[in-house]
Parts: C-alpha cells; structure tokens; sequence
C-alpha cells in the first residue's frame, strides 16, 4: 500500500521534473539553425537526469525483478506528423529496450526518442497551422512490435500550444505490455486561451516523454487480510501499521515542563545550598505551579 | 477565501443533517405513485372455467405473464421473468395450471392459476436452439400423470404436469432436422413429430408413454418447403414451396406421404408474387396471405383446394375458438378510418354469415389492430356472445363486448425507451369568484379537520377524510407550474414510437400521441424512435410559445434515412416532421440556442458527416462561431477504439449543402483486443450544477477537477466479459479510466485484478462511483474516484484574492498540461446493480445520494458520504467534525432508505433524477415494466414547511396569544391602578 503510494508519488514527482526541465538547451545546437539540414538527435533520457521515465511494472512478485532468465531486446517505432489534414508523414524514432519477464509480459524501459527537424516546407506548413489555429496531429502503432497493430493511435494540438522559445512537446505514452493504448501529446505546460499567434524563436524541438503503465488499485487496509487469505502475495510491505510514534512526539508537551521543573529546581537548589535538605522538596512543590502557569 | 469559508459551514451543515428518506404509513402515495404495466401482449388464454372467475392469461413481450380480470383489466397477479428469459409459448392446462415455455424451449414452468404461485419449474436439456413447441394432449396419461410434450432445443420431451419431472426425453435434432409440428391426430398414444429436412418432408411416429419412436417416414418434394405448415386435420398438413406460389397439401397417415400440388393462381385470379401461411388453427382450412389480401381455403379429404371467402387487408385473424359442438368461430378485425371493424365468422359453415359484426369507435392515438383473440359467452337470452382482446399498435390492450371499450390499458408505458421532463405553462392570472368561494370554503374545511386531527379530537371517519383529502389534493395534479418547482410533466417516448405526457403530480396521462411520422410506410418500412430531445425551452420573454420536444428516429437498419418529429410539449400536438436523406448515428444538442429559443443540435451520420438543425442562417451563424469549440467522441464498442473529433469544413460531397459538415479525426485511444474490452461508460450530465469548486481537507481547499469532458470508460479482460463465474481470478482484470474527451488525454488509469463486470457507473461533479465484482473476495464492490485539480491550488493565496491577480475567472483551456491528484478507496456492496443514477438538484449545494436500482427491482438511496475516499478507520476529531464517517469495508444497507419503500419497479431499466426549484428535494422518476415517481430530500428538507404543516393551528396560536397578551395587559392596568389607589 505505501509502497504503491511511494512509487505512485515517484511518477508525480518525476512528472513534475520532466516538465520543468529545461536543460536540453545545450542540445539546441545539434538541432541545427533555421534551414539546416535535419539531424536526428538522441536525448539519452536516462543519462541526462532531467528526464526519468517512470516504469511502474504491473504488479507482479517483486522477486521476479530480480530473475535472470529476463531477456532484453531493442525496438524501435516511429512518430509520423501531419499538419491540419495533410497525410501523415514520419518525423521521428523512438527506441526502446523490451523487457521480457519470466512470467510472460513484457514491458518497455529506456525510452529514447530522436526527432527531425523541420524541413523548410514542414516549417511553412506548421506558420500556416499557427495562422489559422489548426491542429498539429502526430500519431504512433498502436503495437509496438507488429506495426501499426490494430489501427493507429492519434493525438492533436492545437500548433499555437507548442512554441514557446522553441517547440515544447510533451509525450505520455500509455503501455499496457507491448500495446499502446493512448498517447498525451501537447505542451509541457499550460497552453492559455484565448492562443495568442507567435512563431517560435528557434525552430527546434524539445521534447519531453513519460511512459506509463497501468497502476493497481488502491484498497482500503481493513479489507487487505481478505485478500491475503485469499492467496494474493503481493501484500508484502502493504500491510505495515501506521508507523508508531515515538515517546517523545506523544509526550513532548508533558516532557518539557517536566523538564523545567526539574531544571528550576535544580538552579533553586543550586542557589540556596545552605538550606537543609528538607527544604528542595519544599522548593520543588513551589516551582510546580511556576511551571503550570507556564504551560 | 470566503468561499471555503462557507465550503466549510455548508460542511458541517451536512453533517448535522442525518439525512434519511424514510416515510411514514400514512405518507403512502401523498408525493409517489406508482403504477403497474405488462407490456406488449403476445399470447392470452381465456379461461371460463367457473361463471364467477373472468380472467384471462397473456405473455408480453416484457416476458410478463400476467393474470388479468376480465371485467376491469386489472392484474390479479403477474410475474416478470428475467430480460433473457423470453416467452415461447403459453398454454393453460388441466383446468389448474398455466404452462410456459420460455428461454427458447429450455425452461417449462407451471403456476397456480388462480393465485400465480409457481407449482414447479424444469430445465430442459437439448443440444441445438431450435423452435419451440408446447403440445398439451388432453388424454395422455402415464400412471397417474398427465403428459405434456415439449419440443425445445433440438429435443421432444415428455415432462409430467404433476411434478415437472421429465419422463423421457428423444434428441430430434440430427441431420439439420427442423420439427414445425407436434401433434396428436387420433386419441391414443401416438403423437407424431412433423418436420423438414431440407426439401424432405419428415414424420416421426412416437410411442407418448414411452417416448420410443415407432416408425420415421420420409418423402423428398422436389421443389422444397418454404415457411410454416399448417395442420389442417387429422392427417393432412398444408405447406408452400420454397417459390411461395403452389400451395403443397400433404396427406401423411398409414405411413404413407402423398403430396398434392395445386398452384395459388388457379385458386386466386391475377395472383402474382409470394403467398405465405397465417397460422391458424382452423380445422380443414388454410389461411394464405397474397399480398394485402388474406384468403381462406378450404381443403377437403382428397387434397383439393377450395376458395372460401376473400379479405381484404385484414389487420388480424384470431385463433379459432369452438363455440358448440363441432362449431369453430374466429373473429377477423379490419381497420377503418378511426374506427375498427370486428366480424366473428364461422369456421364450419361461411354461408351462414357472421356470427358477430361491430364496428367500433377507436382513438387513433392508438393505431392499427395488432392482435386478437376472442372469448365466448352466453347471453342473457342463451345465445353466443363474444368478446375480443385486442392489442393496438401503440401497444395497449383493450376488451371490446357489445361493440364498446369495456377496458383499455395502456402498456406502452412498460417499454419506455426515452424520457425528457418539460415545464407546466404558468398560471393564468384572474381566478372566477365563484372557484375562489368555492376553494375558500374547502380550504376552512380541510383546515378543521386537520386541526381536529392534530388536536387528537378526530373520529376515525375524520381521519379517513383527512388521508383522503391528502391524497387527492388538487393541488398537486393542477395544470400550472406551482412555486416549488414539483408538477412537471414527464415526457416519454415508448418502443412503439408513441410518446406520452405524463403528470408528476398524479402520473396520469396527460396527452399521448402516437407519431404519425414513425408510423409503417412503404418509404419507412420498420420506423423506430431512438431519442427524445428538448428542442424549444422558451423562458421568460417568450412565454407565449409553448415548449417542444425533438423526437429522433430511424427508418431500421444501419444506413436507413433519420426521421425528425416536432411535438408540443402542451397541447401533443405534432407540429413538424421530415424523413432526413441521411442516416442518423448521434445526436450532439449544442449548448447555444437561436433567438426563437431553438436548441441546435448536429446529427451525426456513419459516412461521418455532421447536419446542423435546425436548418436557418441564423442557426448557420450562431454555429459557425462555435465551429472551433465543438468536440465529440465516439465509442466503438465493436472494436474496443475511441475516437475524438471536430467539425472541419463544409461538405463536399455531391449534394451537399452549407449545413452539412465534414469531421475529422484528432485523437483516438486503442485497446488491445487480447487484453482490454470496453463494458462500460459514464459521462457527466451535461446540465449538472455544481455549487462549490473547492472541498475543504484538513482546514486546507483542494479544487475539484470540474471538467464537463471527462468521461470514464471501464474495460474487461475479453474472459471476464462474460457471465461472473466465467473466469478465474487470475484471468480477469478491470481496468478504469478518466479520459478527457477533447484531446484524449489519459487522466487516471487504474486496474482492478481478479475484478469482473458487469460494470454500473455514475460520473458526477469530480467523481465516480462504479460498481463491480470481485473475484478474489467473491463479493460485488463498489469504487469511488474523486479527481482534484492541483494547477488552482495557489488560487487559494489570500494576498492574490486582495490584490485580484487570482484568475478564477480565466478561461481554462483542455490544451493546457492537466495537474491532477486522485482519492479513490473500494468498498464491498451486498446488491448486484441493475442500474445506478445520482440525485441533481437546482444549485448543487445538497449533498449527493447514489441511486441505486437493485437487482430485487427496489431503488436504493445511499449518501455520497459512504463512499468517501478519504475514510479512515479513526477520524482525526477534525475529520469527524467535516462529517467523515469511520471506514467500514463494505457499504451499510439501510431498509429505510430504500426510496421505492415496499414497492417494486419490476423490470427496472432506468431511474432518471429532475431538480426543482426547491433546493432540498429532487424528483425521481424510475421506469421498467413498472413506473414510479417519488421526491428525495438527501439532506432532508431544511428550506420549506412539510405539506402537512397546519398554518390553522399556527393561526390560532398566534390568536391565542395576542388575546392572552391584551388580557394579561388589561389585568396589569388593573392591578396597577388599584395600587395606586392604595
């Protein structure tokens, strides 16, 4: 459960870094000037730190992580664009490691994705788009292994959402195994409304991707021994109580008085050593109203 | 800031108010009513066993079987069988039993005919779905039993009456043979079991004690059979070919099969075409339909035909029923132009003329004569009288006797595909004096006894006037929006394309009209209605029209032209209606109006084309400015994809005009077929009002994700679509999903393992609740997510409310990256769901209740609060002081908060939640076979008095006083002056 939780809060957080990130200025230049020729650049997600792609693995045994008899292989499939209505043309490679696990399912991990640049038509074509706020449309197989799969997955934007400096893309593919069930395509941030009309400074593009897989759903403790009779393993770590608090933060407010008092009396006792013994117990019931009115 | 303030007071406010929805004995009726239907009626059977008991026994297409009295039309008693239990066939037999065949010839059951008990029941096993046949022999008995052979799935079996047990039971569905009969020529045990195997004409001979088959004959008619046999007497059957021109009379005894062919021309001039067999059961005589005409022809024992009489375009032949010894009568109904036209013939003798011929007034709101069935009587002066039960195309049921409507019910209410509610006009100023007087002194009189009842000085007759006067309030029935917001008119639209209006306040019918445009026509050959719409809603400035609703229909079949009706809200009156050139798949109304106060709606059709109506430049224009903001989605269940879209352009193709526009595909969502199947979608009510944006958590706002484009989808692993127990937890998977409909966006995906559906959801507000099964747990569970959106969260910074930098009234756009946060929590649920609906009220300030229609057919409340993602098993004090209730596993079942109290909705299919003006309460309206209206108040009523508030006795309390303090006064003016005279 708080495991789930965690990984959950994992993704939220590498969310919200891989949108923030604006580090792969320093790409900008392979990216090529306005006109250049198009170079694929490969944004090494992994290694630059900016981007995590976030694998939640269905819920499995977690022992099965650690099999060895995973196999791994590399796949690529491609991103074709169209602008408006126009066809679909390819514009892009992602690369992937294909995870075969022990018990059959696979999964993606260390998705990279290489784009082209805009070519000068491509450049006209997406000016025209931003003129008329037309739609920028991109579309991927919906099987990663046997292209195209049952029918293509699309996704569109408005093309006035994507420049800022340069063209800010923001990808959430959604797996289920080797199936593409959806991708979010737009722009990393907010896109306001009324779009303003403005070209992008540079003509480049940053791109952000996130992979996600199904999460299970959360259920509540009481019923979680239920399922654990029922012969689900999985609870490992979900059925952990609430952490117990330690003594001083359940008794902290009883503690410091004590501890005034005790002190008070301590410097009390210390300042008058020529009073009998008699006379700290005396002190001592005096200095504990002192410290209730300081309560 | 000020607003979560009040967030916060409305929340303790709610939880201060325990809300419940229980009743009282005596409020029975006062604010529901509830009314009782049966349906189509496919099959009835008289009986006339004792003079006092006039009943008769009727199957509908709603699989109803229902005992009706004769004289009044009520339902003595009824059983609704499941909506995959459908009816075959329907009998009653040795004097005590109703027998019925149901589920294709799988399931036999017996009821007590006079209470409708169910004596016994008994499955039937077969091999193959096949016709389905219930032959009840009078005289066959085995011991002590008697016999009744039903031939079903493949199989002819003997099941006895007694117990239901089956005696034996003979697998007659080799070689692709098709039994079209089973009968019993001659009294003894041999019945035979007539059939076809291809052109092969096939009759068994079986033993009916003991099911051994003693001898098969077969004979190979070249040319074929086409359709039904008719049995005309003891050994002669008469068949068509596969041409449908010569008639084939077969002669079939003795072991010997001879056929004699006689072409339908020679017996019918000019005959060109098809003839196909009406099934009778008249002895030695066939009835063929040619075209329009019926005709009847006699056979004699040799085989010969012979033309007997000629009816044109009857509406319906009833079975033949024996008056007398050896007399046969069966009534043939015409019909005319508003009335309809009855004649009882004689089977045996034609020449003697009619035993019967009336012609009766009928309303044409009902239609053309479906069914008959006739009934015989005695006369006071000993002759033969009859009567009919005749089924109309709008679907109700009436008895005709002596050429009048003894009865009429209407049972197109059990089918109701539709439903829209419209306002009641206002009420005309200027009341007559006399009325005034007249409701003046009842209003005095009502007031008395109430305060007599209140005083406990009531005689018991005094309370029955009172309850009396409460139930049949005029009140409540009036034809005039009252202040409240409570008399509406509800407006369905029912399987026969009959639409209904009606009153919230009694549940009569207000108008009815059956529409004229979705009646057969060559153009329209099987018209039905899909979809009601509110079309014309005027307000205020143009009060002077009268609000219409939009009927959509459709001609059958996928690519068959649309058909658009316009009906007053008012008066039922149709005011317009066009058969469309293109088919009609979905209907978007769009949220602008013309200045007439016309709806626009775009209908979709499958080429992918969208229509604007209504068709006016100004609609034209108005749409034209929203082109860049209208988004759809559409589901394609067959192939697990959803598919979003925009208008483009104008249409191109031939043809077209500037009101046709092409659509073009933006996003599209997959679903793997080996792993994901679609079973269910929600989507909020686009009318919903939502009062508060922000739920207060821990003293902190958290915004609601308040999306009108969200939509839920819920999918299955392709094993666990089917039945629960179908797969194994391990196989099945749920998995559910918030989607965004305007740019496809994934918003919330999670999976349920070892979850199965079928799955029921309700979207509302910024939650879901769905309703599933739980493999593992073997329990129904019901799941709530509760969606957030974190992107307003810095709204809530005082210094930018001050300074007005907060943009909560900035547009939001769908093109922006969504932050969302999701709360979901599952609990377990006894019920399975039939259906589920959410309480709406005008503001949305009243907390929600969950409407559950229970698989028991009852409508169940249950408060929003239970499923609360955020219960825990100890609530902070805090939490508790919001109203949050402690966690509990599974979802308490309150018997008082069943809104139906003891009633049942039998066939329940859907509820449907109205708002009034008062902000308390919210109507409910739940049909099935049954219908059923009542209020709700989910946080009780806590802004009005209670019907039964006695303002008399609070008048007279007010009296009392003011004389108490002028007494009290002057005896204070008294005691004062004595005192100074002292």
């Amino acid at each position: 459960m708080s495991k789930l939780n965690f990984i959950y809060l994992c993704l939220l957080v590498s969310c919200v870094i891989a949108f923030q990130s604006d580090e792969l200025l320093q790409d900008d230049e392979e990216f090529g000037l306005e006109g250049g020729l198009p170079h694929p650049v490969h944004l090494d997600l992994d290694s630059t730190n900016n981007i995590k792609i976030p694998i939640i693995t269905p819920p499995v045994i977690p022992s099965i992580r650690k099999s060895v008899d995973d196999s791994d292989s590399k796949i690529q499939f491609t991103l074709e664009h169209a602008f408006g209505d126009s066809d679909f043309v390819p514009t892009g490679t992602f690369t992937a490691r294909l995870k075969s696990w022990s018990h059959g399912g696979q999964t993606l991990t260390k998705l990279r994705f290489s784009r082209n640049t805009f070519t000068d038509s491509e450049k006209e074509e997406f000016k025209q788009l931003l003129k008329d706020d037309e739609f920028y449309r991109i579309r991927l197989p919906s099987n990663v292994l046997s292209p195209p799969g049952k029918d293509y997955i699309v996704s569109s934007v408005k093309a006035r959402c994507l420049p800022r400096d340069g063209l800010d893309e923001h990808f959430v593919i959604h797996m289920e195994s080797v199936n593409i069930l959806a991708v979010n395509y737009g722009s990393p941030g907010a896109c306001p409304y009324p779009r303003p009309f403005k070209l992008p400074t540079k003509w480049s593009f940053n791109s952000h991707t996130v992979l996600r897989n199904s999460e299970q759903a959360p259920r509540a403790p009481a019923f979680v021994e239920d399922i654990i009779i029922g012969g689900e393993k999985n609870a490992e770590g979900e059925n952990v109580p609430a952490v117990e608090k330690t003594f001083w933060a359940k008794y902290w407010m009883y503690l410091i008085p004590l501890v005034l008092i005790v002190m008070n009396a301590v410097t009390q006792a210390m300042n008058m050593p020529e009073e009998p013994a008699a006379g700290g117990a005396q002190v001592a019931q005096r200095a504990a109203p002192a410290a209730n009115r300081r309560r | 800031m000020a607003m979560v303030i009040r967030v916060f007071l409305l929340l303790l406010l709610s939880f201060y108010s325990i809300p419940s929805s229980a009743i009282y004995e005596d409020q029975v009726g006062l604010m529901d009513w509830h009314q009782k239907y049966i349906g189509k009626v496919n099959q009835a059977v008289f009986h006339t066993q004792k003079a006092g008991r006039k009943r008769v026994v009727v199957s509908t297409e709603e699989n109803v079987i229902a005992s009706l009295d004769l004289r009044r039309g009520d339902i003595f008693w009824r059983h609704v069988l499941g909506s995959g239990d459908v009816i075959d066939e329907l009998d009653i037999g040795f004097g005590k039993y109703v027998f019925t065949l149901s589920s294709g010839g799988s399931i036999l059951r017996a009821w007590n005919l006079p209470d409708g008990q169910m004596v016994w029941e008994s499955y039937l096993q077969g091999s193959t779905p096949s016709k389905s046949i219930l032959f009840i022999p009078t005289n066959l008995k085995y011991g002590k039993d008697n016999i009744i052979l039903v031939f079903g799935m493949g199989s002819l079996h003997a099941v006895s009456s007694i117990d239901g047990e089956v005696l034996w039971r003979k697998d007659l569905a080799i070689e692709s043979l098709e039994i079209k009969q089973v009968l019993q020529p001659h009294d003894g045990d041999i019945v035979y079991a007539i059939g076809f195997v291809g052109s092969q004409f096939v009759t068994y001979e079986i033993n009916a004690r003991s099911g051994e088959i003693l001898k098969r004959t077969s004979e190979t008619f070249p040319s074929g059979f086409s359709g039904e046999l008719s049995y005309v007497s003891n050994d002669m059957l008469v068949a068509l070919d596969t041409t449908g021109s010569t008639i084939i009379s077969i002669r079939f005894g003795d072991g010997q099969i001879s056929f004699y062919k006689t072409a339908v021309s020679d017996l019918v001039e000019n005959f060109s075409g098809t003839a196909s067999i009406v099934p009778s059961k008249l002895t030695g005589m066939v009835a063929l339909k040619l075209n329009s005409v019926v005709v009847f022809v006699r056979v004699t024992d040799s085989g010969e035909l012979e033309l007997v009489e000629k009816i044109d375009s009857p509406a319906a032949i009833s079975d033949p029923l024996s008056v007398s010894e050896g007399q046969q009568a069966f009534a043939v109904v015409q019909n005319g132009e508003s009335r309809i036209i009855i004649t009882v013939k004689q089977a045996n003798d034609w020449s003697g003329g009619n035993l019967l011929k009336e012609t009766i007034v009928m309303d044409q709101q009902r239609g053309n004569v479906e069914k008959v069935f006739i009934n015989s009587y005695i006369r006071t002066d000993r002759s033969y009288g009859f009567r009919a039960l005749i089924v109309m195309e709008d679907h109700s049921l009436l008895l005709l006797q002596q050429g009048e409507i003894v009865w009429s019910r209407d049972d197109g209410l059990a089918s109701i595909i539709d439903m829209t509610t419209s306002e009641l006009p206002v009420e005309k100023e200027g009341v007559s004096v006399a009325k005034v007087e007249h409701s003046l002194f009842e209003w005095l009189k009502g007031h008395l006894l109430k305060l007599k009842g209140t005083l406990m000085l009531a005689t018991p007759e005094d309370i029955v006037a009172i309850q009396g006067m409460r139930l049949k309030s005029s009140q409540k029935s009036k034809m005039t929006r009252d202040h409240n917001g409570f008399r509406k008119l509800l407006i369905v639209l029912t399987r026969a394309g009959k639409i209904f209006a009606l009153h919230t306040g009694d549940g009569r019918v207000v108008w009815s009209l059956l529409l004229p445009s979705f009646k057969r026509s060559d153009a329209c050959p099987n018209p039905t209605g899909l979809n009601l719409y509110q079309w014309q809603v005027p307000h205020h400035h143009a009060l002077d029209e009268n609000p219409s609703v939009l009927v959509v229909g459709s001609c059958g079949g996928p690519n068959a032209p649309g058909v658009l009706s316009f009906v007053d809200s008012y008066t039922g009156k149709e005011l317009d209606s066009s058969t469309l050139g293109h088919s009609i798949d979905h209907i978007i109304p769009l949220p602008v109006t013309d200045s007439t106060e016309q709806r626009l709606h775009l209908l979709l059709d499958r080429e992918g084309h969208a229509f604007l109506y209504p068709r006016t430049p100004e609609a034209l224009k108005l749409c034209q400015a929203e082109l860049p903001n209208i988004y759809w989605y559409l589901i394609e269940a067959d192939k697990d994809i959803i598919r979003g879209h925009t208008l483009r352009k104008t249409c191109t193709f031939e043809g077209a005009d500037e009101y046709c526009f092409d659509t073009r595909e933006l996003w599209s969502i997959v679903f793997p077929s080996e792993s994901e199947k679609i079973i269910a979608t929600a989507k909020r009510n686009l009318n919903e009002v939502v009062h508060t944006q922000a739920k207060v958590v821990e003293h902190d706002a958290m915004f609601k994700y308040l999306s009108k484009n969200m939509l839920f989808v819920a999918t299955v692993s392709p094993k666990g679509a089917g039945e629960i127990g179908s797969a194994t937890p391990e196989e099945s998977s749920l998995v559910v999903y918030l989607i965004d409909t305007i740019t496809g966006r994934i918003l919330h995906r999670v999976s349920h393992h070892a979850a199965q559906g079928p799955v029921h959801a309700v979207f509302s507000e910024n939650w879901v609740i769905y309703h599933y099964f739980n493999l593992r747990a073997h329990r129904y569970e019901m799941s709530v997510i509760e969606i957030y959106d974190q992107s307003r969260a810095e709204n809530k910074d005082i210094w930018k409310l001050i300074l007005g930098k907060h943009d909560l009234s900035s547009p939001i756009s769908s093109y922006s990256r969504p932050e969302v946060m999701v709360k979901s929590q599952s609990y377990y649920f006894t019920h399975s769901v039939k259906t589920m609906a959410v309480s709406s009220t005008a503001k949305g300030i009243t907390s929600k209740q969950i409407l559950i229609g229970t698989i028991g057919d009852q409508v169940l409340a249950l408060d929003k609060r239970f499923l609360d993602p955020r219960r825990t098993l100890n609530p902070t004090p805090a939490e508790r002081e919001e109203g949050l209730i402690p966690l509990s596993d599974a979802l308490p079942i309150i018997p008082q908060s069943f809104v139906t109290h003891s009633l049942l909705v039998e066939g329940l299919r859907g509820i449907v939640t109205i708002p009034t003006k008062l902000e308390s309460t919210s109507l409910v309206f739940s049909y099935g076979v049954d219908l059923f209206f009542t209020r709700i108040a989910p946080s009780r009523i806590y802004d009005s008095l209670t019907e039964d508030f006695s303002y008399a006795l609070l008048l007279l309390t007010i009296v009392a006083l003011v004389a108490a303090i002028f007494v009290t006064w002057v005896m204070s003016e008294k005691k004062e002056l004595r005192e100074k005279w002292r």
